[in-house]
């Protein structure tokens, strides 16, 4: 567990000045969220997020049901521009980036931003094929080196040794949890240095949710990840950070040690304690 | 009825249930063989050789046949002789309307199906094309006959008659000679066609693409990958197994196809091959409406073996459908 400062800006309930004060100076911000706003239609899913999110650390997302997590991960590499009537505001920031620029290219956006879905989607294509269709489309290797990408990328993502002899085997062979391995060695293949991960284990088996879980803190040296999850102990095992999420509104973030252990607000402690959500 | 106790009562409806749905599907499946089996006897005069017709039914020797099918039949032109007709103008009419219909139909319906069921906005317009295009699967093709007619065969006589056209394009004795108005030519065979299977086409192909899972579509924009890469190398290439089977089967609708060309008055006699996208031409189903519509029973005889010879087509074409649904289609998900 880091032995930093408390690296999230406060709630935006909170009616400190927000940002920098709470972030000790060494820590690097990836994506700075300040009174972010989301909408579908008139329905106002999102109010007045303001949260940092820590380079090369795992910051997990828990809150009840329809709270907005997913709509606030689906914001940051804009997939919530498939939503017709979704829109935000607010300041949403990849480095210096402008996330919510509509004329920011999100190509390139989602490049930076991998993502990884609660049920495992691999291609209906071949191990290789499913990791090598990222940077083919972005042109991003050198023919020969594109073998070797592909067997990084599964190395990364811990997969290797299991198909290592089988590349060019159909994807769908796999078991769920291999082939939620893959689809996270597909995002990192582009390159990113975000990965997001809506409840990537809740799909799985507890044998591969260890595996899974075991991945994800290995990837946090790095990449910068934000993970949902709504499992209590799977947040604290795996994430730096926790972030709690209630009703659209962003109720407490810090150190997971500190939340779990120490909330300061009796609805973080009620949600984290299972006595609700 | 205390006596029946509640579980006899179910046993004995489901019995029923099961003695009803056998009795209607084997009255099917007999009334299905009847006809063929008398079409099969009507047309087996023309259809086989005299000596395979006498070992079978007769005192021939069945081992001494040397040639079973009458091939004549196959490769002679319609004529007035019954013993000389053959369908061999209408095999090859046939087949150049159907390629060009699907040249024509399968491009403009995948890719019309491509554009609505990926790229389209979900609005008013759209679900009114899309309420159309069901409405126009369900329009009797004689309607469609009659929008050829004056579409493609006179073209609103823009370009003087058929028979004396004020426009063409390409050498006399080129394929693709081509004049306007295209008369009773392949050409307008081939695009009345294609209104008649388009709206199938479309509908087929878009649900192929609608059953390929969201989640492949979000998996490759998630990637980087843009709405048309996402289409091309995702989407299309997980549907194609499905929209091929369903052009197949459209196809096969075209090749049935009297009633439009009779709109457009296409010829029975025909004593040449079309040499070009413009030549006059005739089709199987029409040379056998033609031939069942005349007195003498000899003509009737001819149809019924025309009619085998067009179902012997049609179930190879079915047969493909079939082995590519079952040979490309793999799981998605
Ligand atoms: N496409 C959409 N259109 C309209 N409303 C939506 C849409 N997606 C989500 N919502 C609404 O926004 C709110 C937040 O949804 P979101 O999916 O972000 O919740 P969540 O925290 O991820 O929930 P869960 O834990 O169940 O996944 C919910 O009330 C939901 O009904
Ligand atoms: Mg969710």
């Amino acid at each position: 567990m880091p032995d930093t400062q408390p690296n999230l800006a406060k709630p935006a309930t909170a009616p400190t000045a927000p940002t920098a004060a709470a972030t000790a100076p060494t820590e690097q911000i990836t994506i700075r969220v300040q009174d972010f706003n989301a909408w579908y239609g008139a329905y106002h899913a999102l109010h007045n997020i303001t949260l940092n999110i820590p380079s090369q650390r795992v910051t997990s997302l828990i809150g009840p049901s329809g709270c907005g997590k997913s709509t606030f991960l689906r914001w940051i590499n804009r997939m919530n521009d498939l939503v017709p009537n979704a829109r935000a505001d607010g300041v949403m920031q990849l480095d210096q980036d402008d996330v919510l620029d509509r004329a920011f290219d999100v190509v390139e956006l989602r490049r930076r931003v991998g993502m990884v879905f609660q049920k495992p989607n691999p291609f209906p294509k071949s191990i290789y094929e499913n990791i090598a269709f990222g940077p083919r489309l972005h042109k991003r290797f050198h023919h020969s080196d594109l073998d070797a990408l592909v067997e990084q990328s599964l190395r990364a993502a811990a997969i290797w040794d299991e198909v290592k002899d089988r590349l060019h085997n159909s994807a769908l062979g796999l078991s769920g949890g291999q082939q939620q391995r893959l689809c996270i060695a597909r995002a990192i293949a582009v390159g990113p240095e975000v990965l997001l991960m809506d409840e990537p284990c809740s799909a799985l088996d507890p044998r591969s949710t260890a595996s899974v879980e075991a991945l994800i803190r290995e990837l946090r040296q790095t990449f910068t990840i934000v993970v949902v999850t709504h499992n209590m102990q799977q947040a604290a095992r795996v994430s730096d950070l926790t972030a709690f999420f209630f009703e659209g509104k962003l109720v407490e973030a810090g150190p997971t040690d500190g939340m779990f252990t120490n909330p300061k607000n009796k609805q973080t402690e009620d949600y984290v304690t299972g006595r609700f959500g | 009825m205390s006596g029946i106790s509640l579980r006899t009562k179910r046993i004995l409806k489901n019995r029923a249930f099961l003695a009803l749905c056998l009795f209607s599907t084997s009255a099917t499946i007999l009334i299905l063989a009847l006809l063929l089996m008398s079409i099969m006897v009507q047309g087996s005069h023309f259809l086989f050789s005299s000596e395979a017709l006498s070992a079978v039914f007769g005192h021939g020797e069945l081992s001494q046949v040397t040639k079973i099918i009458r091939w004549e039949f196959l490769s002679n032109f319609a004529s007035r002789f019954p013993e000389k007709a053959g369908i061999y103008a209408a095999v090859i009419g046939s087949l150049w309307v159907c390629v060009i219909c699907a040249l024509l139909a399968l491009p403009l319906g995948i890719g019309t199906a491509i554009y609505l069921e990926e790229f389209a906005p979900k609005n008013r317009w759209t679900a009114l094309i899309d309420f159309n295009i069901r409405n126009l699967a369900g329009v009797p093709s004689i309607v469609y006959g009659i929008l050829g007619l004056t579409a493609f065969t006179r073209m609103f006589g823009l370009f003087g008659s058929d028979k004396n056209s004020a426009l063409s394009f390409g050498p006399d004795n080129a394929w693709w000679h081509i004049q306007l108005p295209f008369g009773q030519g392949l050409l307008a065979g081939g695009l009345t066609l294609m209104l008649v299977v388009l709206p199938i086409v479309i509908i087929s192909s878009r649900e192929a693409l609608r059953a390929v899972p969201s989640s492949l579509r979000q998996a490759s924009l998630a990637i980087g990958a843009t709405p048309w890469q996402t289409a091309s190398k995702i989407t299309l290439p997980a549907a194609i197994p499905s929209i091929l089977t369903g052009a197949i089967l459209a196809m096969s609708r075209a090749m049935g196809e009297a009633a439009p060309l009779l709109v457009l008055g296409i010829p029975v006699f025909i004593a040449n091959t079309p040499d070009n996208l413009n030549d006059n031409f005739t089709v199987l189903p029409f040379q056998i409406f033609n031939w069942a519509g005349r007195p003498q029973e000899s003509f009737h005889q001819l149809a019924a073996s025309a009619i085998v010879v067009l179902l012997v087509v049609l179930v190879c074409f079915n047969g493909v459908a079939v082995y590519l649904r079952q040979k490309l289609r793999k799981p998605l998900a």
